[in-house]
C-alpha cells in the first residue's frame, strides 16, 4: 500500500470529502509528525506504535575500503517501535476485533 | 505528541471541521494497521516504509540457566525511515 491507496481508501469512506481533501488530510498528518519529531518530540500513536529520536554522538569512522579514518559527524535518527496490539495482530496473534480497543 | 495533537493541527491550520478531521485520523492509523495485519508493505513517501518481516525460528539460550530454546519464528512489524525524513530531522529549521 502506498500513500495514494491510503487516500484512494479515505476518500472512499468518506463521501462527503474530495480526494483533495484527503490528501491534504494525510499529508497533514505525516507532516505534523515528522514536525514533531524535528523537535525532537517523541510521538505516540495507540495502537500503532510510538516514534522517537535518537542523538548519535560524532564518532571516527572508516572507510572500509581504504581503511581511511573518516569522521562520521553527530547526527539525529528515527526510531519506530511498534505497539503491542499492533505486534501481536501483525503475528496473527490478536483478532480482528476491537478495532477502537485502546 | 499524541493522535490527539495531530487531530487539533488538521482543524485549526488546515481548517477541517474537528470531526472530519478526528474520523479521517482515525481511518488513517486504522487502514494502515490493517494492510499491515495482512503481511503488505505500507509505503508513505517522504516519512518510510513499514515492512512486515518473518523471522525463522531459531535456537537460543535462557542466559540466566544457559537451557537451549526454541524462538518460534514470527512476523515482525519494522520502520523504515525515508531518506528525507533523515535528511529533515539533521537541518536545521527554518518553517
Amino acid at each position: 500500500m502506498t500513500k495514494r491507496d491510503l487516500i484512494d481508501e479515505v476518500n472512499r469512506r468518506f463521501p462527503h470529502l474530495s480526494h483533495r481533501d484527503a490528501e491534504v488530510i494525510i499529508n497533514a498528518i505525516f507532516d505534523s509528525m515528522v514536525d514533531a519529531m524535528r523537535r525532537g518530540e517523541r510521538i505516540e500513536i495507540r495502537g500503532l506504535g510510538s516514534f522517537v529520536v535518537k542523538h548519535r554522538r560524532a564518532r571516527e569512522g572508516r572507510n572500509p575500503k581504504s581503511g581511511e579514518v573518516v569522521s562520521v559527524a553527530a547526527k539525529k535518527v528515527p526510531f519506530f517501535k511498534v505497539g503491542k496490539d499492533l505486534r501481536l495482530r501483525v503475528d496473527g496473534k490478536a483478532p480482528l476485533l476491537e478495532e477502537e480497543g485502546e | 505528541m499524541t493522535k490527539a495533537d495531530i487531530v487539533a493541527r488538521i482543524y485549526e491550520k488546515v481548517g477541517f471541521s474537528k470531526k472530519d478531521a478526528t474520523d479521517v485520523v482515525e481511518a488513517t492509523f486504522e487502514i494502515i494497521k490493517t494492510s499491515l495485519e495482512k503481511g503488505e508493505k505500507v509505503k508513505l513517501s517522504g516519512f518510510g516504509n513499514f515492512i512486515v518481516n518473518s523471522k525463522r525460528p531459531r535456537k537460543g539460550r535462557n542466559p540466566q540457566t544457559g537451557e537451549e530454546i526454541t524462538i518460534v519464528g514470527r512476523k515482525v512489524l519494522t520502520f523504515k525511515a525515508s531518506q528525507i525524513l533523515k535528511k529533515d530531522l539533521n537541518t536545521i529549521s527554518s518553517s
